[in-house]
């Protein structure tokens, strides 16, 4: 009966986004009111009705309804309750509905704090998003029902698969997803300042709030897969350019671009054109991760199901999108061409490298991903590009990047005068080479010159996102503030900056070892001694797990002991690892168990990763940047008091 | 104008070749390169002992079904207990070629699980697997009598697969004989 009830709620959540999707839209075209506000209150029902569906969903797996097709595939009786939640997304059918839940909940707040923006142009964005679930609810009834009955129902279920039994990856997804259709919300907006011709600086100054909240979740959905292949593969990297991988990252470059160049558009009123551009593509490409990680195309994991009817139905749908939106742009765009100039030496001119760096990296990422596949369709036979081409490939653009940045941050709009820039830069440049070249020689005995160019680039954009917050903190009385858009900026690039500090300290002075270890036996990796004390069984609720105990030891002191896992899942009956991980802010000492060699000894990897923490943590410090800048008051005045600011908004603009 | 148009064209070529690369078939199903030649020749350590080995001599002159399979890949273990039938069957050996996996457990899983081929050969760090275009386990293969490639399988075999697909090929195979 739950089932059912989901299932139609599905259906009525169509009907409501058909509404949505097409009387706003003919609304806004003749100017009619009435047909415009239906957008907010199809919005919403539209969001009830997922809600109940997913609701259902959820319901059907707490309870162990295994005559649904999808729970008893995924799910099963011993399983802990939250794996039972985190399941419902954990395969294609569930994560799908978690998709358009998520798109709905993006259109009821864009619904809900769009009051300050004209009538016609919110009903045109809700009605494009309602076009966009129209899509995504057609594709989950028709080829992905997660509702389907079995009959006769299965006794106990096929078990979620153990690698997504993992708090890491029950709180991934979801975040991921908020990130890659947070995106639709600034496609809608350039859709709909496109339809309405209506192309002035306003439309960016709305989209920004969104798109960088959008970019601060995909962030945080990234940096969690990261740490989660960290700690849960087993062998201690923490990024494989997987074509899965690829997908979401490839949406961030993009994204990263898009919100840079949302600061010109709404700025200075330049590259509206490349910036509606962007918005396109980053939901574009949002769009094309979707179709290659279900359709299949690329054999890349052998986790999800794969059915060519749902490729075909993802392609057709991007098909339409992303033809229909980039017709429109080459009908509205070359209206655009602005007459504003600037000079070379300005903020614009680095935020205009910025774009063109990023959208090179990311047509690397495409290309690294897409090549294996048009090589084989052109009968090239089969290649595999590998991390060794992605990561020379990836630095190309990423080391003019990461020294540009650093210097656009404290470059003025229009025309920068020369002297007290270069005043001001001087100090901290030389800070950052003396530093490049000293900090891995004293702490880690070597250097080398990718090195102390990574050290380098990564003190010099710390130093200079320090520089505006810490005279804000010193500014005299009475002296504006640091805005926090500005803020958000220093701390975001303060991330990155601690982000390519743990990249290039972790690749350089990663030291691991592989030993077949029996009790009693120790291994040295750097200063470290491993001694495994003991090997035990250990039982958990779904798994049997052996389990070593390792005590680390520097120099005769200990310092932990881990205990990494080897652990075989009943139901599926596959062997996962879980790593024994001793944590400190300036390394991990990892590790893992390999194989059971016999005569009672294991092969042990064992690895000391100086600094990875910094990978993640200046993940979140971006992430924090995102946040920051969105609660800027500039934004916050069009989100709230809708009746008494709608009309100062408009004058303002 | 025409710079405007740009990101349309590529857009619209790019998607031409992710429908080629959809109708090529079942994407997994990618149509083996080897199907109607002969199979490539392989010598192998025997699973079960290493100083013999085992090769394409040992099922030239029969009907063969060749199984690469591997102990870390949850689809082989769906798909045992299907060999186990076919062998107690007796109508075709099967011959399997254990790839990239470690002696002592595939060894366990033999012993745990029951062993239907007859001999299965060791590729440790799956060169043979490459010789045999194989894209991931388990993927089996039906050679005929004269060493020739009739059919590959991509993923788990069944009874439902095995009727349909290899029983036609082994049957019209034998009348050509």
């Amino acid at each position: 009966m739950i089932p059912e009830i989901g299932q139609f709620a599905l259906i009525l959540a169509l009907s409501l986004a058909i509404c949505q999707g097409v009387i706003p839209l003919i609304g806004a075209y003749r100017n009619d009111v009435a047909m415009m506000s239906v957008a907010k209150t199809a919005a919403t029902g539209q969001f009830v009705f997922v809600a109940v569906a997913f609701g259902c969903l959820t319901w059907s797996f707490l309870t162990s309804d295994f005559s649904v097709l999808y729970v008893a595939n995924h799910s099963q009786l011993s399983l802990p309750t939250i794996y039972k939640i985190s399941a419902v997304w954990g395969a294609h059918e569930g994560s799908l509905l978690m998709w358009i839940l998520i798109l709905a909940a993006w259109t009821v707040a864009v619904a809900r704090f769009s009051s300050a923006l004209p009538e016609a142009f919110a009903a045109r964005v809700i009605g494009v998003l309602g076009l966009l679930s129209i899509g995504f609810l057609l594709f989950a009834l028709l080829t992905s029902n997660p509702f389907d009955r079995l009959t006769p129902p299965a006794a106990d279920g096929a078990d979620l698969n153990p690698l997504l039994q993992d708090p890491g990856l029950a709180i991934h997804p979801p975040l991921l997803y908020i990130g890659y259709v947070g995106f639709s919300v600034a496609f809608a907006f350039a859709i709909a300042a496109m339809l309405s011709g209506d192309l002035d600086q306003r439309w960016a100054k709305w989209t920004r709030p969104w798109t960088t909240l959008a970019w601060m979740f995909l962030t945080l959905g990234i940096m969690l897969g990261s740490w989660w292949a960290y700690y849960e593969l087993g062998w201690g990297g923490w990024w494989f350019w997987d074509p899965v991988e690829n997908a979401s990252f490839m949406p961030w470059l993009i994204g990263t671009a898009l919100i840079h160049s949302l600061a010109v558009t709404e700025r200075r009123g330049l590259f509206k054109s490349w910036t509606l551009l962007l918005a396109i593509t980053a939901f574009s490409l949002s769009l094309l991760g979707t179709f290659l990680v279900r359709s299949g195309i690329i054999v890349s994991v052998h986790a999800f199901a794969t059915d060519p009817t749902r490729g075909f139905f993802i392609l057709a749908f991007l098909a339409i999108v992303v033809i229909g939106a980039l017709i429109l742009y080459a009908w509205r765009a070359p209206s655009l061409d602005s007459e504003v100039g600037f000079s070379l030496l300005s903020r614009e001119t680095f935020l205009l490298l910025n774009n063109v760096l990023l959208v090179v990296a990311a047509t690397l990422v495409l290309m690294g991903t897409l090549a294996p596949l048009v090589i084989e369709l052109l009968n090239g036979g089969k290649i595999s590009i590998g991390p060794p081409w992605f990561e020379i490939a990836f630095l190309v653009p990423m080391i003019p990047l990461v020294l540009l940045l650093g210097v656009g941050m404290h470059t003025a709009w229009r025309t920068q005068d020369k002297r007290p820039w270069v005043a001001l830069l001087r100090i901290p440049a030389i800070a950052a080479i003396v530093i490049g070249v000293l900090l891995p020689l004293l702490f880690y005995g070597r250097t080398s010159l990718l090195l102390a160019l990574g050290v380098a680039a990564a003190v010099w954009i710390i130093v200079m996102s320090l520089i505006q917050p810490v005279r804000s903190m010193r500014r005299k009385e009475g002296a504006a503030a640091i805005t926090r858009s500005a803020l958000g900026m220093s701390v975001a690039h303060l991330g990155m900056g601690l982000f390519v500090l743990g990249v290039t300290l972790t690749s350089a002075f990663n030291i691991e070892s592989d030993r077949a270890l029996t009790p009693g036996e120790s291994i040295d990796v750097g200063a470290y001694e491993f001694e495994m004390r003991e090997l035990r069984d250990v039982q958990g609720p779904n798994y049997s797990a052996v389990e070593a105990i390792i005590e680390i030891r520097k120099g005769g002191e200990f310092v932990a002991t881990v205990r990494p896992q080897k652990r075989q899942y009943l139901v599926q009956k596959s062997w996962m690892t879980e790593a024994g991980i001793h944590v400190a802010w300036n390394k991990d000492l990892f590790v893992a168990l390999g194989d059971q060699l016999g005569n009672g000894a294991w092969s042990v990897r064992v690895q000391y990763k100086p600094m990875i923490r910094f990978i993640w943590f200046g993940a979140i410090i971006m992430a924090l940047g995102g946040l920051i800048a969105v609660s800027d008051r500039r934004y916050r005045l069009t989100a709230s008091k809708p009746s008494r600011v709608s009309s100062t908004a408009t004058e303002t603009a | 104008m025409s710079r405007y148009i740009l990101p349309l064209v590529a857009v619209i070529v790019l998607i031409v070749f992710l429908v080629i690369g959809l109708t090529r078939g079942d994407p997994r199903a990618l149509p083996s390169p080897y199907i109607g030649k002969p199979a490539p020749e392989f010598e192998l350590p025997k699973l079960k002992d290493s100083s013999a080995t085992v090769s394409t001599e040992d099922f030239r002159g029969q009907v063969a079904l060749v199984n690469v399979w591997a102990t870390w890949c949850v689809q082989c273990r769906a798909e045992h207990q299907f060999l186990m039938d076919l062998a107690a069957n007796d109508s075709i050996p099967i011959y399997g070629i254990n790839w990239r996996d470690t002696q002592p457990e595939a060894l366990r899983w033999l012993q745990q699980l029951g062993d239907p081929y007859v001999a299965s050969g060791f590729d440790v760090d799956g060169v043979v697997g490459i010789d045999w275009g194989v894209y991931g386990a388990p993927e089996s293969f039906l050679v005929n009598a004269d060493g020739v490639v009739l059919y590959k399988q991509l993923g788990p075999l069944n009874w439902q697969i095995w009727e349909r697909d290899f029983v036609p090929l082994i049957v019209s195979g034998d009348i050509s004989q």
